[in-house]
Protein backbone atom coordinates (compact mmCIF):
# COMPACT_ATOMS: atom_id res chain seq x y z
CA UNK A 1 0.00 0.00 0.00
CA UNK A 2 1.30 3.45 -0.87
CA UNK A 3 2.60 5.71 1.90
CA UNK A 4 0.07 8.29 3.03
CA UNK A 5 0.88 11.97 2.62
CA UNK A 6 1.66 14.11 5.64
CA UNK A 7 -1.48 14.82 7.66
CA UNK A 8 -1.23 18.58 7.32
CA UNK A 9 -0.23 18.61 3.67
CA UNK A 10 -3.75 19.15 2.35
CA UNK A 11 -4.52 22.14 4.55
CA UNK A 12 -4.02 25.81 3.74
CA UNK A 13 -0.80 27.16 5.23
CA UNK A 14 -2.51 29.56 7.67
CA UNK A 15 -5.04 27.09 9.04
CA UNK A 16 -4.27 25.35 12.32
CA UNK A 17 -5.03 21.62 12.59
CA UNK A 18 -7.98 20.60 14.80
CA UNK A 19 -7.02 19.10 18.16
CA UNK A 20 -8.64 15.77 17.15
CA UNK A 21 -6.81 15.37 13.83
CA UNK A 22 -3.56 13.63 12.99
CA UNK A 23 -1.26 13.16 16.02
CA UNK A 24 -4.09 14.54 18.17
CA UNK A 25 -5.95 11.26 17.68
CA UNK A 26 -3.05 9.39 19.30
CA UNK A 27 -3.00 11.86 22.20
CA UNK A 28 -6.76 11.51 22.71
CA UNK A 29 -6.47 7.70 22.60
CA UNK A 30 -3.91 7.79 25.44
CA UNK A 31 -6.04 10.30 27.37
CA UNK A 32 -9.09 8.05 26.92
CA UNK A 33 -7.19 5.05 28.30
CA UNK A 34 -6.18 7.07 31.37
CA UNK A 35 -9.69 8.45 31.74
CA UNK A 36 -11.21 4.97 31.80
CA UNK A 37 -8.45 3.54 34.00
CA UNK A 38 -8.57 6.39 36.55
CA UNK A 39 -12.38 6.48 36.63
CA UNK A 40 -12.84 2.76 37.17
CA UNK A 41 -10.01 2.56 39.70
CA UNK A 42 -11.32 5.51 41.71
CA UNK A 43 -14.87 4.09 41.59
CA UNK A 44 -13.72 0.73 42.98
CA UNK A 45 -11.50 2.37 45.63
CA UNK A 46 -14.20 4.72 46.89
CA UNK A 47 -16.95 2.10 46.75
CA UNK A 48 -15.06 -0.68 48.53
CA UNK A 49 -12.47 0.78 50.94
CA UNK A 50 -12.72 4.54 51.16
CA UNK A 51 -11.78 4.53 54.89
CA UNK A 52 -8.32 3.06 54.25
CA UNK A 53 -6.91 6.07 52.39
CA UNK A 54 -9.43 8.86 51.82
CA UNK A 55 -6.94 11.48 50.54
CA UNK A 56 -5.45 9.46 47.65
CA UNK A 57 -8.88 8.09 46.72
CA UNK A 58 -10.41 11.56 46.50
CA UNK A 59 -7.40 12.65 44.45
CA UNK A 60 -7.87 9.60 42.21
CA UNK A 61 -11.44 10.67 41.58
CA UNK A 62 -10.34 14.26 40.89
CA UNK A 63 -7.68 12.99 38.45
CA UNK A 64 -10.34 10.87 36.76
CA UNK A 65 -12.55 13.92 36.22
CA UNK A 66 -9.63 15.90 34.79
CA UNK A 67 -8.73 13.07 32.38
CA UNK A 68 -12.35 12.71 31.26
CA UNK A 69 -12.61 16.45 30.67
CA UNK A 70 -9.31 16.61 28.75
CA UNK A 71 -10.27 13.62 26.58
CA UNK A 72 -13.66 15.08 25.74
CA UNK A 73 -12.40 18.63 25.13
CA UNK A 74 -9.52 17.51 22.89
CA UNK A 75 -11.91 15.40 20.83
CA UNK A 76 -14.20 18.39 20.16
CA UNK A 77 -13.59 21.29 17.85
CA UNK A 78 -13.94 25.03 18.42
CA UNK A 79 -12.33 27.75 20.51
CA UNK A 80 -14.33 27.05 23.68
CA UNK A 81 -13.35 23.37 23.77
CA UNK A 82 -9.75 24.32 23.02
CA UNK A 83 -9.82 26.52 26.14
CA UNK A 84 -11.41 23.77 28.23
CA UNK A 85 -8.65 21.42 27.05
CA UNK A 86 -6.03 24.03 28.01
CA UNK A 87 -7.46 24.33 31.53
CA UNK A 88 -7.73 20.54 31.90
CA UNK A 89 -4.14 19.90 30.77
CA UNK A 90 -2.82 22.74 32.98
CA UNK A 91 -4.69 21.43 36.05
CA UNK A 92 -3.42 17.96 35.22
CA UNK A 93 0.20 19.12 35.09
CA UNK A 94 -0.17 21.10 38.33
CA UNK A 95 -1.92 18.10 39.93
CA UNK A 96 0.75 15.56 39.06
CA UNK A 97 3.50 17.92 40.25
CA UNK A 98 1.79 18.87 43.55
CA UNK A 99 0.48 15.38 44.37
CA UNK A 100 3.75 13.82 43.24
CA UNK A 101 5.75 16.09 45.55
CA UNK A 102 3.36 15.61 48.49
CA UNK A 103 3.43 11.83 48.09
CA UNK A 104 7.24 11.80 48.15
CA UNK A 105 7.48 13.92 51.32
CA UNK A 106 4.44 12.58 53.21
CA UNK A 107 4.26 8.87 52.50
CA UNK A 108 1.93 8.24 55.45
CA UNK A 109 -0.90 10.17 53.76
CA UNK A 110 -0.51 8.09 50.57
CA UNK A 111 -0.47 4.45 51.70
CA UNK A 112 -2.11 3.27 48.47
CA UNK A 113 -0.78 4.51 45.17
CA UNK A 114 -3.05 6.90 43.27
CA UNK A 115 -2.49 7.77 39.64
CA UNK A 116 -0.47 10.92 40.45
CA UNK A 117 1.48 9.49 43.43
CA UNK A 118 5.26 9.67 42.97
CA UNK A 119 4.75 11.66 39.76
CA UNK A 120 2.88 8.75 38.20
CA UNK A 121 5.74 6.28 38.65
CA UNK A 122 3.29 3.37 38.91
CA UNK A 123 2.07 4.30 35.43
CA UNK A 124 5.55 4.57 33.85
CA UNK A 125 5.53 8.37 34.41
CA UNK A 126 3.00 8.70 31.59
CA UNK A 127 0.83 10.96 33.85
CA UNK A 128 3.79 13.37 34.05
CA UNK A 129 4.59 13.35 30.32
CA UNK A 130 1.00 13.39 29.03
CA UNK A 131 0.01 16.96 30.12
CA UNK A 132 3.28 18.34 28.72
CA UNK A 133 2.59 16.76 25.33
CA UNK A 134 -1.02 17.91 25.61
CA UNK A 135 0.01 21.53 26.22
CA UNK A 136 2.52 21.43 23.34
CA UNK A 137 -0.19 20.05 21.06
CA UNK A 138 -2.62 22.78 22.19
CA UNK A 139 0.00 25.40 21.31
CA UNK A 140 0.26 23.89 17.83
CA UNK A 141 -3.53 23.90 17.43
CA UNK A 142 -4.26 27.29 19.05
CA UNK A 143 -7.27 28.89 17.33
CA UNK A 144 -6.30 31.96 15.31
CA UNK B 1 -7.38 -17.53 34.52
CA UNK B 2 -4.50 -19.53 33.04
CA UNK B 3 -1.23 -17.62 33.40
CA UNK B 4 0.44 -19.34 30.43
CA UNK B 5 -2.47 -18.42 28.17
CA UNK B 6 -2.40 -14.80 29.38
CA UNK B 7 1.33 -14.64 28.60
CA UNK B 8 0.72 -16.06 25.11
CA UNK B 9 -2.05 -13.54 24.38
CA UNK B 10 0.15 -10.72 25.75
CA UNK B 11 2.97 -11.78 23.44
CA UNK B 12 0.63 -11.78 20.43
CA UNK B 13 -0.72 -8.32 21.35
CA UNK B 14 2.81 -6.97 21.85
CA UNK B 15 3.80 -8.43 18.48
CA UNK B 16 0.89 -6.72 16.71
CA UNK B 17 1.78 -3.47 18.56
CA UNK B 18 5.38 -3.64 17.29
CA UNK B 19 4.06 -4.38 13.81
CA UNK B 20 1.84 -1.28 14.01
CA UNK B 21 4.71 0.94 15.19
CA UNK B 22 6.93 -0.33 12.35
CA UNK B 23 4.16 0.74 9.95
CA UNK B 24 4.06 4.15 11.69
CA UNK B 25 7.78 4.56 11.05
CA UNK B 26 7.16 3.57 7.41
CA UNK B 27 4.42 6.26 7.29
CA UNK B 28 1.60 3.83 6.47
CA UNK B 29 -2.10 4.08 7.14
CA UNK B 30 -3.68 0.95 8.74
CA UNK B 31 -3.74 -1.89 6.23
CA UNK B 32 -5.83 -5.04 6.13
CA UNK B 33 -3.23 -7.56 7.43
CA UNK B 34 -2.69 -5.40 10.54
CA UNK B 35 -6.45 -5.20 11.14
CA UNK B 36 -6.65 -8.98 10.77
CA UNK B 37 -3.87 -9.30 13.36
CA UNK B 38 -5.90 -7.15 15.74
CA UNK B 39 -8.95 -9.31 15.01
CA UNK B 40 -6.87 -12.35 15.93
CA UNK B 41 -5.84 -10.85 19.30
CA UNK B 42 -9.48 -9.94 19.94
CA UNK B 43 -10.50 -13.56 19.30
CA UNK B 44 -7.85 -14.73 21.82
CA UNK B 45 -9.27 -12.22 24.34
CA UNK B 46 -12.79 -13.57 23.78
CA UNK B 47 -11.48 -17.08 24.53
CA UNK B 48 -9.88 -15.58 27.67
CA UNK B 49 -13.32 -14.40 28.81
CA UNK B 50 -14.84 -17.86 28.23
CA UNK B 51 -11.98 -19.61 30.07
CA UNK B 52 -12.24 -17.19 33.02
CA UNK B 53 -16.01 -17.56 33.30
CA UNK B 54 -15.74 -21.37 33.16
CA UNK B 55 -13.07 -21.29 35.91
CA UNK B 56 -15.23 -19.02 38.07
CA UNK B 57 -18.23 -21.32 37.60
CA UNK B 58 -15.91 -24.14 38.65
CA UNK B 59 -15.17 -22.36 41.94
CA UNK B 60 -12.18 -20.12 41.09
CA UNK B 61 -12.30 -16.72 42.77
CA UNK B 62 -10.18 -13.63 42.03
CA UNK B 63 -8.97 -11.36 44.88
CA UNK B 64 -11.62 -8.82 43.92
CA UNK B 65 -14.47 -9.95 41.69
CA UNK B 66 -15.51 -6.46 40.54
CA UNK B 67 -11.94 -5.46 39.68
CA UNK B 68 -11.35 -8.70 37.80
CA UNK B 69 -14.57 -8.37 35.78
CA UNK B 70 -13.72 -4.74 34.96
CA UNK B 71 -10.34 -5.78 33.56
CA UNK B 72 -11.82 -8.83 31.79
CA UNK B 73 -14.42 -6.86 29.85
CA UNK B 74 -12.24 -3.75 29.55
CA UNK B 75 -9.67 -5.89 27.73
CA UNK B 76 -12.43 -7.13 25.43
CA UNK B 77 -13.52 -3.58 24.55
CA UNK B 78 -10.20 -1.78 24.09
CA UNK B 79 -9.35 -3.13 20.61
CA UNK B 80 -12.81 -2.58 19.01
CA UNK B 81 -13.07 0.94 20.45
CA UNK B 82 -9.47 1.74 19.50
CA UNK B 83 -10.09 0.48 15.96
CA UNK B 84 -13.23 2.60 15.54
CA UNK B 85 -11.35 5.68 16.80
CA UNK B 86 -8.35 4.90 14.58
CA UNK B 87 -10.25 4.29 11.35
CA UNK B 88 -12.28 7.51 11.49
CA UNK B 89 -9.23 9.09 9.88
CA UNK B 90 -6.84 6.95 7.84
CA UNK B 91 -3.35 8.31 8.42
CA UNK B 92 -0.17 7.04 10.05
CA UNK B 93 -1.65 8.41 13.32
CA UNK B 94 -4.48 5.86 12.96
CA UNK B 95 -1.84 3.15 12.82
CA UNK B 96 -0.23 4.57 15.99
CA UNK B 97 -3.63 4.51 17.75
CA UNK B 98 -3.96 0.80 16.87
CA UNK B 99 -0.46 0.15 18.25
CA UNK B 100 -1.29 1.89 21.54
CA UNK B 101 -4.59 -0.02 21.84
CA UNK B 102 -2.61 -3.28 21.44
CA UNK B 103 -0.08 -2.18 24.08
CA UNK B 104 -2.83 -1.83 26.70
CA UNK B 105 -3.71 -5.54 26.32
CA UNK B 106 -0.57 -6.93 28.05
CA UNK B 107 -1.00 -4.35 30.84
CA UNK B 108 -4.61 -5.37 31.40
CA UNK B 109 -3.72 -9.09 31.30
CA UNK B 110 -0.88 -8.58 33.81
CA UNK B 111 -3.31 -6.87 36.21
CA UNK B 112 -5.84 -9.68 35.65
CA UNK B 113 -3.25 -12.32 36.55
CA UNK B 114 -2.38 -10.33 39.70
CA UNK B 115 -6.03 -9.95 40.73
CA UNK B 116 -6.77 -13.61 39.96
CA UNK B 117 -3.79 -14.55 42.12
CA UNK B 118 -5.33 -12.75 45.11
CA UNK B 119 -4.48 -9.06 44.74
CA UNK B 120 -7.49 -6.98 45.77
CA UNK B 121 -6.92 -3.96 43.53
Amino acid sequence: MAPVPDERAGQPARERPATASGPGRVLIAVYAIFAVAATSRAAVQIATRFDEAPIPYVLSAFAAVVYLLATFALARTGRAWWQVALVACSVELAGVLVVGTLSVFDRAAFPDAAVWSNYGMGYLFIPLVLPVIGLLWLRRTRPA
Amino acid sequence: MITGYAIAVSACAAGVAIWAFVLVVLNRAPEKPLLMGIGGVEALLAIQVVVSVVMMVGGGRPGSMITFLAYLFGALLVLPLGTVWALAERTRSSTAVLGIACLTVPVLLLRMVEVWGGASA
